[in-house]
């Protein structure tokens, strides 16, 4: 009716034209067919959210049945209801820009035309894990951002770096996929099938305690894919690839997919309050966690990758709450003001020649006035700043989480000021003070700022156009908090706060950051080593199972077992035929006295056999 | 058995045991010659000898079963020890023409 197949068949067809012929094609066509691709796909999202009666039941399509057993059915269904409209639109819109972006941040890199394919395979799988009817397409998708996620992060693979981030990714999210995967057993076990209405319909009679694993198992998909504690920690090494790609996949659109799939099964987690306590508790935790470790970071996407960890524990900590509006909400929000950020971020690297390290950058102000304008409308809006798109969001979250339990809100006001002080300090480091860099810095192309003043313009202004609450309100309804005004203003002082420290501390008195640094010693030392969870993860996880792979299973399984069978018998072979190539003297005489003893052997043995009958 | 008897005996014609020890015994001394002599024309000689040997035999059985097959397997074995010898001479020609020895046993290059 809709050919809702059309979405992500487009980018596929993309993916597959750049993939098969992109070698041979010039850059134009390249350029033309990844943008395009998504573009339309972008315009017939509107064109459907335009024309569906969104009174009436969500949309369906049914393509084929994919998998059947007995009574059990899947099918390759696609369901769009207003939730999954609204991530349509942040996927596809989100993505036009980023790819149009991407044309001019990547123009001189090599395997341009692979990199587009990637991005067009992306939007492909993640247009599949949102589209998804049932919980089986939701996790084709689900795993298929997590191979373009891998392939792209491994982008530069001749880095090392870069691989090893890729297979830290892959590796992590596997953890949270296993979890995923038998959330979708149990599923499967409890309710027979995997479709989504039937399983909410269903949902409120079962057992609680079965309800809550099944939500639990799938909060250890989310901390996967959403990056949150325990498994956080492939994210900020994500930033080893291409930056469009951090502003796409590890900012604005993937990384969120935990939250999408939790709020999807809003109705399995509302009867399970244990694990929606527990996804508030793993939000909140992970928000103040990764905000303390963005503070001392250095390096400009890492401040952007821990900000973004920390956003979406901010999600969770909404979703935990029972805002799940809210933590769509600032799903949306934040994929526009981390996708201009990190975007942004690209934007000043670009200017200082690949420079990373905020340390040698500065003054940028007076050689990308235009790039640091809209970093300056995204740093607002993450600062929660009245007015722009995350000041509604986060006063959403922090509003039901003051409903919830008044020590959540207070947590989350600490981090709100937090987060206003580093992105912040960023934006000082960056923009501010003199120029320490190499090079002459010079601003980048339209092809890449244009994107950036939509981005700012929605950063801005989202709040005020798409009232995210409102239009879920059939699915979500909105709980009234008291006090609002009040709370409000604690957090927008909070944001304030953190602004007007970092600008001391950064601009005002430039030493001050360091004496502060060095009178907390060993404890600025431990943020700044990010608390050293990877060294623990090391110790605890990585090297017991490689040791124990390289001892059991390599040098024991692999040459042990499986290599000594093939090379036993080839031994044995060898040691038979050492034997019987003494027979093969060259000896003619030999050979006949063989055949002589043969024939006399022969005709003993039928001799005594009683003679041939 | 006393030579009378034997005498006797050899009146209905000699027995057909008889040639077959023959054959036995031809075939065995072609058999020793094969494997202790070194030179190629004696070794080549025992087997005309074993051939020969196993001729006698099937002559012998086709006279006792008064059957025609053994005539024709040994004009088989004839052609083919007049063509092996043929062949065989010709061989041995050459390998003393490039060797300058007929000893069999410096003859094995096949080794390896």
């Amino acid at each position: 009716m809709y050919k809702l197949w059309l979405i992500p068949a487009l980018p596929f067809i993309g993916f597959l034209i750049n993939g098969i012929f992109g070698r041979k094609l010039p850059k134009m066509v390249t350029n033309l067919v990844a943008v395009g691709s998504v573009v339309l796909a972008f315009l017939w999202v509107l064109f459907v959210g335009n024309q569906c009666d969104w009174g009436a039941k969500p949309l369906h399509a049914h393509y084929f049945t994919w998998i059947r057993s007995g009574a059990f059915h899947v099918g390759w269904d696609f369901a769009v209801d207003k939730l999954t409209m609204i991530m349509l639109m942040i996927v596809t819109g989100i993505g036009s820009l980023i790819h149009i972006y991407a044309t001019g941040y990547m123009e001189h890199e090599e395997g341009y035309y692979r990199f587009f394919a990637y991005l067009n395979l992306f939007m492909f799988f993640m247009l599949n894990l949102v589209l998804g009817g049932n919980y089986l397409i939701l996790f084709v998708g689900w795993e298929g951002v997590g191979l373009c996620s891998y392939l792209l992060i491994g982008f530069y693979f001749v880095k090392k770096s870069a691989t090893t981030a890729g297979n830290k990714a892959f590796i992590v999210n596997r953890i949270g996929d296993f979890g995923f995967s038998l959330a979708m057993f149990l599923i499967v076990v409890t309710f027979g099938t995997l479709d989504f209405t039937k399983v909410f319909a269903a949902a409120p009679g079962k057992p609680v305690a079965v309800l809550t694993a099944i939500a639990l198992l799938m909060l250890l998909g989310a901390t996967g894919k959403s990056a949150q504690i325990p498994l956080y920690v492939w994210l900020p090494d994500a930033m080893e690839g291409p930056t469009p790609v951090s502003a796409l996949i590890h900012a604005a659109t993937m990384v969120t997919a935990g939250v999408y799939m939790c709020s999807r099964s809003a109705v399995i987690f509302l009867h399970a309050p244990i694990a929606m306590e527990t996804v508030a508790i793993i939000g909140l935790l992970t928000a103040v966690f990764a905000a303390t470790i963005g503070i001392t970071q250095y390096d400009i996407k890492k401040v952007f990758a821990y900000s973004t960890v920390s956003q979406l524990g901010y999600m969770f900590l909404g979703v935990g709450v029972g805002a799940f509006s809210a933590g769509v909400w600032h799903l949306m929000t934040h994929a526009f003001f981390k996708a201009l950020l990190f975007l942004g971020a690209g934007s000043v690297i670009h200017a200082c020649h690949g420079e990373q390290d905020m340390r040698h950058m500065g003054g940028l102000r007076k050689y990308a006035p235009k790039t640091m304008a809209v970093l300056a409308c995204a740093s607002l809006a993450i600062a929660g700043f009245p007015g722009t798109s995350g000041f509604f969001s986060k006063d959403a979250i922090l509003g039901a989480a003051y409903e919830h339990a008044p020590w959540m809100f207070w947590v989350g006001v600490i981090t709100a000021g937090m987060t206003a002080f580093y992105v912040w300090r960023a934006f000082w480091m960056t923009f501010w003070g003199e120029y320490k860099g190499h090079g002459h810095p010079h601003e980048s192309p339209w092809s890449m700022l244009g994107p950036l003043v939509v981005l700012a313009f929605l950063s801005l202004f989202g709040g005020f156009l798409f009232n995210v609450p409102k239009i879920l309100e059939s699915m979500f309804p909105i709980k009234e908090v008291e006090n609002e005004a009040m709370l409000t203003g604690i957090s927008v002082a909070a944001g304030l706060l953190g602004i007007g420290i970092s600008y001391y501390m950064y601009v005002m008195n430039t030493e001050l950051p360091g004496k502060i640094a060095n009178g907390l010693g060993g404890l600025y030392r431990l943020v700044y080593d990010k608390y050293r969870v990877d060294e623990a993860y090391d110790t605890a996880v990585v090297t017991p199972l490689v040791e124990g792979s390289r001892a059991v299973l390599w040098h024991g399984v692999d040459q042990g077992v499986i290599d000594g069978t093939v090379n036993g018998v080839g031994y044995q072979a060898r040691a038979i035929g050492h034997i019987l190539k003494t027979l093969q003297s060259g000896n003619i005489r030999s050979y006949a006295t063989w055949v002589a003893v043969g024939a006399v052997a022969l005709l003993l043995a039928l001799g005594l056999g009683g003679g041939v009958k | 058995m006393d030579p009378s008897a034997a005498m006797e005996m050899l009146k209905h014609g000699v027995p057909t045991s008889w040639y077959l020890t023959l054959s036995a015994i031809l075939f065995s001394i072609g058999v020793a010659g094969f494997i202790i002599r070194r030179n190629i024309i004696t070794v080549f000689m025992c087997i005309e000898l074993m051939l020969n040997a196993v001729n006698l035999s099937f002559i012998a059985f086709a006279h006792q079963h008064k059957q025609v097959s053994g005539h024709l397997f040994t004009f088989f074995v004839m052609v083919v020890a007049a063509a092996e010898a043929a062949v065989g001479l010709a061989i041995i020609l050459t390998v003393f023409k490039n060797r300058s020895t007929l000893n069999i046993d410096e003859i094995n290059t096949l080794k390896n």
